[in-house]
């Protein structure tokens, strides 16, 4: 028999979740508590280095390298961590060239005129959600809620190694327009941060992108 | 006019093109796109912007359905 043409049975939920049942549907409400939780782990993993450079210093002044050294792990440990959030839509190196053109056509007809010039040109294909503004890429996805003061890192792709580039964007896109939230319970949470630190750590030809995206989101919350 | 197809290795390859629900390249795409399925990809139909629908079956009346791989976390 001949397929139906409502779009039957129309299931909203992403199939994917079928593999993480043990994982709460994310929303708005988690995605902040999640951010708070990072908060929280950067003060506790920060803090009691600034206390012990200052401590030590006025015990025993001659103990300056230590304290050097404990606020270097005051630095260092945040900035790893805004690090591998950002690791998630770092460039990869060109792979499948001679199949990536027609991966980046069917790309560019999934988006609009301005997110495909940014996509082109940045590699992140922006796309307006519930949650906030997403930031797509090959191996991952950047959320920035309303407001954009915010950055939540998702690692999240296709196992297909073959794919070209544009390709696996595509799917993340496809998979992210069927299910917002279900996108987010699916994919692997990395970082979340202000995100002036992760703009930091991005590279310079994407920052555009996250720009455009902390545009939107700060238009979101109007 | 509408078309099935299949993200892969080459970009996309295009599995089916039909003029109207019920003839022979629409039954045909119907059976291209079970077997996709059956093979482990997932049907979507891209509807603009921020919307895309899954779909089990091959919707006639849409003029692009993509068929693409899972995803997982990273």
């Amino acid at each position: 028999m001949a397929a139906t043409a409502d779009h039957s049975p129309a299931p909203s939920a992403l199939s994917e979740l079928g593999a993480v049942p043990w994982r709460p549907r994310a929303s708005s409400r988690s995605l902040r508590n999640w951010g708070r939780l990072w908060t929280a782990w950067t003060v506790l993993g920060t803090v009691p280095f600034l206390v012990a450079a200052v401590v030590l210093f006025v015990l025993q002044p001659l103990s300056f390298p230590v304290g050097l050294a404990c606020l270097a792990h005051a630095w260092i440990i945040p900035e790893l961590y805004a690090y591998r959030g950002v690791n998630v839509v770092r460039p990869k190196s060109p792979r499948n060239e001679r199949s990536e053109p027609a991966a980046q056509g069917l790309l560019g007809d999934l988006l609009d005129h301005d997110p495909r010039v940014l996509q082109h040109e940045t590699g992140l294909a922006l796309e307006p959600g519930r949650l906030g503004v997403w930031l797509v890429a090959e191996a991952g996805a950047l959320l920035i809620p309303p407001g954009g003061r915010r950055v939540n890192c998702f690692c999240v792709g296709t196992r297909e190694r073959e794919l070209p580039p544009s390709d696996r964007t595509s799917h993340l896109l496809l998979a992210l327009r069927t299910d917002e939230e279900g996108f987010a319970t699916v994919a692997n949470r990395a970082f979340s941060g202000a995100a002036w630190r992760v703009r930091r750590r991005l590279p310079r030809g994407q920052r555009p992108a996250l720009a455009a995206a902390r545009r939107a989101a700060r238009e979101m919350a109007r | 006019m509408p078309k099935l197809i299949r993200m892969d290795h080459t970009g996309h390859s295009t599995l089916g093109e039909w003029t109207a629900p019920g003839g022979a390249d629409f039954e045909a795409a119907v059976e291209a796109f079970r077997r996709e399925l059956d093979s482990g990809y997932i049907g979507v139909v891209p509807e603009g912007p921020g919307r895309a629908t899954q779909v089990t079956e091959l919707p006639a009346e849409a003029d692009l359905v993509v068929m693409r791989r899972p995803i997982a976390g990273g």
